[in-house]
């Protein structure tokens, strides 16, 4: 079982006011969790790589919390989420696959049960790259003020056997929502869709 | 149209070998983005209806680029995703209004079916800004080996003036997926989640 080997640690929080428009009375924010570990399989083609989903899941979690620590600590606050990860270049973007089940169950654990799918993005790339991590509301994947991203990356990570993993929690709609569509306030909450 | 497009490019990637493994047949991706002028630059519009229907456009038009790109018939695509670019004289929800509530229509048409939502990412950003579009499987949200995403960029878009508009479509989901879950086979493609 590979251990998990953590180099560095980042939480970002943006608080957004306004656009141009109206200012917002709560500001949104949008809050990153980067961790950057080793990469176990750099460097050669391994096969059986999945058994390191479960070992990810306490890092996870663990992230998970810092963040909404740095959030305010109410998993109420949380309307929106996202993950991804950046794969260093002597690795595959099949690593970065690994962070699926155990970034998705970090967050849903927190939050009590969030229903959608946590939406995702993923890529290979050198230090300082960056990476927009798709964001949508935790209970209905099809509530359209909540469809959001989030830019993240670090200057110096990953690492060519480096692996940079990214969680992503929002407190709210883009500042000026007006596009229509379902509403959070109109979410039947069954199938983490609508 | 109503679309001003100054340019439009076509990505199609295709892998061979990952980690010197042989990718056989090769994974193909292909995006097509237009480089279109952002009617409510500069100004609060509160009103964003003109950029839905700019967005009902491009959903069929760069559709069919990347279809045409990959060379297969519409029906055969197996994942998609779709993401908007903002130059820095625009707000985020007007890649919202361009993205949410009319282009996916004809992207599915196009495409025969995609009971899946269509993941999606949005930013502001400056002239050769990166774009990461989020692809999951157009029939069912929680197909695992199709987690993935392409980064495109174009060295002089967009504008202070201009919005990226990018639509991706595949043929395949990652190289040498091995980290479990739902395959394709399994697709019920009822929900569009499984």
């Amino acid at each position: 079982m590979p251990e998990i080997r953590i180099r560095k640690k980042l939480i970002l929080i943006e608080e957004i006011f306004h656009e141009g428009g109206p200012s917002a009375a709560t500001p949104q924010r949008r809050g990153a969790a980067l961790v950057v570990i080793h990469n176990p399989y750099a460097g050669s083609y391994v096969e059986n790589i999945a058994e390191f989903m479960e070992d990810l899941k306490p890092l996870g979690l663990s992230m998970a919390q810092s963040l909404l620590a740095a959030l305010g600590g109410s998993a109420s606050i949380v309307e929106g989420y996202g993950k991804g990860a950046i794969v260093g270049t002597a690795g595959e973007i099949e690593h970065g696959a690994l962070w699926h089940v155990p970034g998705g169950y970090a967050m849903r654990e927190l939050l009590g049960g969030a229903k959608a799918i946590v939406p995702s993005t993923k890529k290979v790339g050198a230090p300082g790259t960056r990476l927009d991590v798709p964001v949508t509301h935790i209970n209905a994947s099809y509530v359209r003020s909540h469809f959001d991203a989030m830019e993240v990356g670090i200057n110096d990570a990953p690492r060519a056997d480096e692996i940079l993993l990214a969680l992503v929690m929002t407190t709210g709609p883009r500042v000026h929502a007006r596009v229509g569509g379902l509403k959070a306030s109109e979410i039947k909450g069954e199938d983490g869709l609508r | 149209m109503k679309a001003k497009i100054r340019k439009i490019a076509v990505f199609l990637e295709e892998t061979r070998t990952e980690m010197g493994r042989a990718v056989d047949p090769p994974t193909r991706r292909a995006a097509a983005a237009a480089v279109i002028e952002n009617p409510c630059a500069g100004k609060y519009v509160e009103d964003l209806s003109e950029l839905m229907d700019i967005g009902e456009e491009l959903g069929e038009l760069l559709t069919q680029k990347a279809v045409a790109a990959l060379g297969i018939p519409g029906n055969v695509a197996e994942s998609y995703g779709k993401a908007a670019a903002v130059g820095e004289n625009g707000e985020l929800e007007h890649a919202a209004a361009v993205l949410h509530p009319k282009l996916g229509t004809p992207v599915r048409r196009v495409l025969g079916k995609g009971a899946a939502l269509i993941p999606s990412s949005k930013k502001r950003g400056a002239c050769g800004v990166s774009l990461d579009i989020p692809l999951g499987h157009k029939d069912a949200a929680f197909v695992r080996s199709h987690f993935d995403g392409m980064e495109v960029r174009i060295n002089d878009a967009p504008r202070a003036n201009e919005i990226l508009v990018a639509i991706a479509v595949t043929d395949s989901g990652r190289p040498l997926p091995r980290v479990g879950g739902l395959s394709k086979s399994q697709i019920k493609g009822e929900d569009g989640l499984r």
